[in-house]
């Protein structure tokens, strides 16, 4: 218990370190640059006809208070923590006077709620096959199968997104082309809303899975077939253990292992593919809401998004990281 | 090195095929130094004309000819994949020996400043970097900033090979037998490393060039260079699904993968030329 509680700490502090080294890059993104971004949003937004006078007095005593209201850069860096610490990003320039935290509080469950099912699907399916392929390495359909998901695997989520938004609503439409749930449809905890959301997220949700899955796949079926030659396999097989039970406790589940670790490590890309999905499908996440916000000039909701994003995306490896010695018992022992 | 390439191309199909590709999409973009016309240019030609025999793959609402276009593009988004894999290796290079050979307090440093790296979410930073800049965000900058962010996963992998290659038998010899440290790593060691370094070299290029194009295709990059995901954000621009010109799309898409394709099979038949265990069982196949 002892070690397991060392192992946690040092994951803490690893999960602490992520999140000041993101949010410090971010700070200096924004300051370290020739423009004025304040005047340089004030400037738009006015332009976009939004005028009232005290109106863009709050807005730019707001956005000076976040990205530089101290006489020097380390004052700034000080208040900057100080706002994000209670997650106040101010006003949002786009749907003024909303607060940024709101519209991304909003905006949150949907990247989240797509993102786990889409995640865990693509991660179980690759694994699953990939172990299958790795000890049945002779298997004709599981060897086309491979070939299809490593062609799969290097093309971009855009490419696979998009050709699905072409063929599965403008060439056969059976499925919805775009948002969260049915057009004037009220949310709430009612089972046609909710088959609403399901259907609207299966596109979204197959390209993730169709480009997530190649990677999960030609790990595990590398990993197994090593695995396969090992003694402990061998002397398992010789000693008529079962083979069904050979492949699933003897094989896989030592080769899951490793999986898991891979995981908390391309969180952070898998989130980046979810931005780009939830454009191409008009999916209501915080994915979407950034695309809209570059858009709109809307400074205080971009660096909100951001810093959000990056605190949720470690948090998720965090997470990851403190279950996995629960599911590998030996690493407490070595930590 | 010509044996090494020789026995690669016959007993490695990924290799043959990969290759192949790779060889017309340079073709392409060596093409583009013939083009007659600039690449910025617009209204040159007719207006929406589909592929034919004098518009090879037909043109766009821009006036421009697409496969002049394309041999730009295709240009300046293999150019922005090496610069950014190049910068990138020589970073994640120096970090993974350093933290492999110094060990200790220094490794550990090190990697928790990898693993950081490999945990935050590039995408909305790329997307802060340009929300700042605007029109200052030049390819060239998007490629520094990328290279400066995206070494950590392979610095992590050259390590590990490193630590390896440190406990193994030969590098006590080397040492007892009064080789130098950096005649060691450089002689010894560097012919281990190189094939990983080439192989996520393929990577980091398909990489990076993902990314460009995510960002292109939203309009967050200098969508006036011609780049493949500027190809499709201008096609977006003008709504060319609406309107029918599918290949104002069709052959950005179909190169793009085929550049995709093609670096991943060279990635993946370099790692299985590293791993000699799969090298043999190829050419004992065969």
């Amino acid at each position: 218990m002892r070690s397991y509680v060392i192992y946690v700490g040092k994951r803490v502090l690893q999960f602490a370190l992520v999140v000041f080294v993101g949010i410090s890059i971010t700070f200096l993104i924004t300051h370290l640059t020739p423009i004025d971004p304040v005047e340089h949003s004030v400037a738009q937004v006015s332009a976009f006809g939004f005028s009232s006078p005290e109106s863009i007095e709050l807005l730019r005593q707001s956005l000076r208070e976040l990205y530089g209201v101290g006489d020097n850069l380390w004052e700034e860096y000080l208040i900057f923590w100080q706002r994000l610490a209670v997650l106040d990003f101010g006003p949002s320039l786009s749907a003024f006077p909303t607060p940024v935290s709101e519209l991304i509080g909003r905006a949150i469950p949907w990247t989240i709620g797509l993102l786990t099912v889409s995640t865990i699907l693509s991660w179980f399916i690759g694994n699953v096959i990939g172990g299958l392929a790795g000890y049945y390495n002779r298997n004709r359909i599981l060897r086309i199968i491979g070939m299809i998901m490593m062609g799969l695997h290097p093309v971009p989520y855009y490419i696979i997104a998009f050709v699905l938004l072409i063929v599965f609503t403008f060439m056969l439409p059976i499925l919805p082309s775009s948002g969260g749930y049915e057009m004037n449809m009220n949310p709430g905890w009612t089972l046609r809303f909710f088959g609403s959301v399901l259907l609207h997220s299966i596109l979204p949700a197959f390209s993730l899975i169709l480009v997530g899955v190649g990677s999960w796949f030609m790990g595990m079926r590398a990993l197994v077939s090593n695995i396969v030659t090992d003694d402990y396999v061998t002397y398992a097989s010789l000693a008529g253990v079962p083979e069904r039970r050979l492949v699933t406790s003897y094989v896989m589940r030592n080769a899951f292992l490793p999986q898991i670790t891979g995981l908390a490590m391309s969180i952070g890309a898998i989130f980046n593919g979810a931005v780009i999905t939830e454009q191409v499908f008009g999916y209501p996440g915080i994915g979407r809401l950034l695309v809209e916000a570059v858009h709109a000039a809307d400074y205080s909701l971009v660096l909100g998004i951001t810093s959000i994003a990056i605190i949720a995306v470690s948090a998720a490896v965090f997470i990851i990281d403190i279950i996995y010695p629960l599911i590998d018992p030996r690493v407490q022992v070595s930590q | 090195m010509i044996a090494v390439f020789r026995d690669l191309f016959r007993y490695n199909g990924e290799f043959a095929i990969g290759f192949m590709i790779m060889v017309i999409i340079l073709g392409i973009a060596v093409a583009s130094f013939f083009s007659p016309y600039e690449p910025i240019d617009s209204y040159l030609v007719a207006l929406d004309a589909p592929p034919s025999t004098e518009y090879v793959f037909g043109t766009n609402s821009r006036g421009q000819d697409i496969f002049w276009q394309l041999t730009f593009a295709i240009r300046n988004t293999l150019a922005f994949g090496f610069i950014v894999a190049l910068i990138s290796r020589i970073l994640s290079l120096a970090i993974g020996l350093v933290s492999g050979y110094v060990g200790g307090a220094v490794d550990r440093i090190l990697m928790s400043i990898n693993d950081t790296f490999i945990v935050i979410p590039l995408f909305p930073l790329l997307v802060l970097l340009y929300f700042v800049l605007r029109d200052d965000m030049t390819w060239f900058v998007l490629a520094l900033v990328m290279a400066g962010l995206g070494w950590a996963y392979d610095a992590r992998l050259i390590r590990s090979v490193m630590i390896s290659l440190r406990t193994r038998e030969f590098t006590n010899t080397s040492v007892f037998s009064g080789m130098s440290m950096p005649r060691i790593v450089t002689q010894e060691h560097l012919p281990y490393v190189l094939p990983i370094v080439f192989s996520t070299f393929m990577n980091n290029m398909n990489w990076s060039i993902g990314l460009e194009v995510t960002l292109a295709v939203l309009g967050f990059t200098d969508v006036d260079t011609p780049t493949i995901g500027g190809m499709i954000f201008w096609a977006n621009q003008h709504s060319a699904m609406v309107s029918g010109i599918w290949w104002w799309y069709f052959f950005p898409t179909l190169f793009v993968t085929l550049t995709f394709i093609g670096l991943f099979l060279l990635s993946i038949s370099m790692n299985e030329y590293i791993d000699p265990r799969s090298r043999l069982d190829r050419m004992g196949n065969s």
